[in-house]
């Protein structure tokens, strides 16, 4: 399913955030002519086809006091790899697992996964039981916990174009 | 934060109802009512625990794209470059790692080829290399934190 203008209206409707008001999809609805039925209809559709992959609170990890963030990385053969990032996707503390572009020489890895904790000790141990018991010893190999936050917002895939064509309407 | 907070955050990150009345449903699943969970939503905010209550969209499905870059910045100006950065709208984290490569962050942009074109200006501006890994696969975890 390809979102279409109405579609990309609502969704940059929902962009920052639902109200947190009785009906709220009924108040996302009003500015752009939907009506709640015709929000619930299209957003649910919008969440069949995964355009949407989740709707729900989203936390500021850091608050919650999880600041031992680690990025492990790995320059896994490209015939393992996908194989790779499936069984590391299915460990719980394992919060992102993707295969990226390496940029050799800077960058030779080409897996990542993020291991979101609250103590550094127990993020490493969590991440020396990934590599034993996934034979990955033999791979280089980096971990890089993060520092300091210097921008956590929603990202933006839809809506300034839409603002302009809604002010052009208004 | 207190119990019914943290049960809040641990039942609502994902699976929200799309139905007339979303909040009482949810309520009713944590054994609340509608307007606690409410009141209890916007003091999380204000407090900000929570970024907010809403959608994570699918860059590729929804028209748009996303990517994960790195610099290598030099110690004595990394303040500076970080506000070089963060100054573009379409960049959603960034965040001081540990590496040569020291600052690492995601672009998120409406369109696919706004991702180079983002990428050319903070080079041009910060007169540093920018090296862009976008995703080739990713491995469905569904991210959430426990409170």
């Amino acid at each position: 399913m390809i979102p279409d203008a109405t579609d990309r209206r609502l969704l940059a409707a929902l962009t920052d955030g639902l109200p947190l008001v009785s009906r709220p999809y009924a108040e996302i609805g009003a500015p752009i002519g939907l009506d709640e039925s015709q929000v619930i209809e299209r957003l649910t559709a919008l969440s069949e086809a995964g355009v949407i992959r989740r709707l729900g609170l989203i936390v500021r990890h850091h608050e919650l006091g999880y600041r031992a963030n680690a990025m492990a990385v790995w320059d896994a053969p490209d015939e393992r790899a996908d194989e790779l990032g499936r069984r590391l996707a299915a460990y719980p503390f394992v919060t992102l697992c993707y295969r990226r572009r390496r940029r050799p020489p800077s960058w030779p890895y080409n897996l990542f996964c993020m291991v979101h904790g609250k103590e550094r000790g127990v993020v490493r141990a969590q991440i020396a039981r990934l590599i034993e018991e996934n034979q990955l010893g033999e791979l280089p190999h980096e971990v890089l916990f993060s520092g300091k936050r210097y921008k956590q917002c929603g990202a933006r895939f839809v809506g300034r174009h839409e603002a302009e064509a809604g002010r052009r309407a208004g | 934060m207190d119990a019914l907070d943290r049960h809040i955050i641990n039942g609502l990150q994902g699976g929200f109802p799309i139905s007339e009345r979303p909040y009482a449903e949810a309520a009713a699943d944590l054994g609340i009512e509608e307007a606690e969970l409410l009141d209890r939503l916007r003091r999380l905010t204000e407090d900000r625990l929570l970024s907010r209550f809403g959608p994570m969209y699918h860059a590729e499905r929804i028209g748009g794209a996303l990517t994960l870059a790195a610099m290598a910045v030099p110690e004595g100006r990394f303040e500076q470059v970080a506000e070089l950065v963060n100054a573009k709208p379409e960049v959603a984290h960034n965040y001081a790692r540990d590496h040569r490569l020291n600052m690492w962050f995601v672009l998120a942009t409406e369109k696919p080829e706004r991702i180079a074109e983002v990428i050319a200006d903070i080079e041009a501006e910060t007169g540093l290399a920018v090296h862009d890994m976008p995703k080739r696969q990713e491995f469905f975890v569904g991210l959430r934190f426990q409170a």
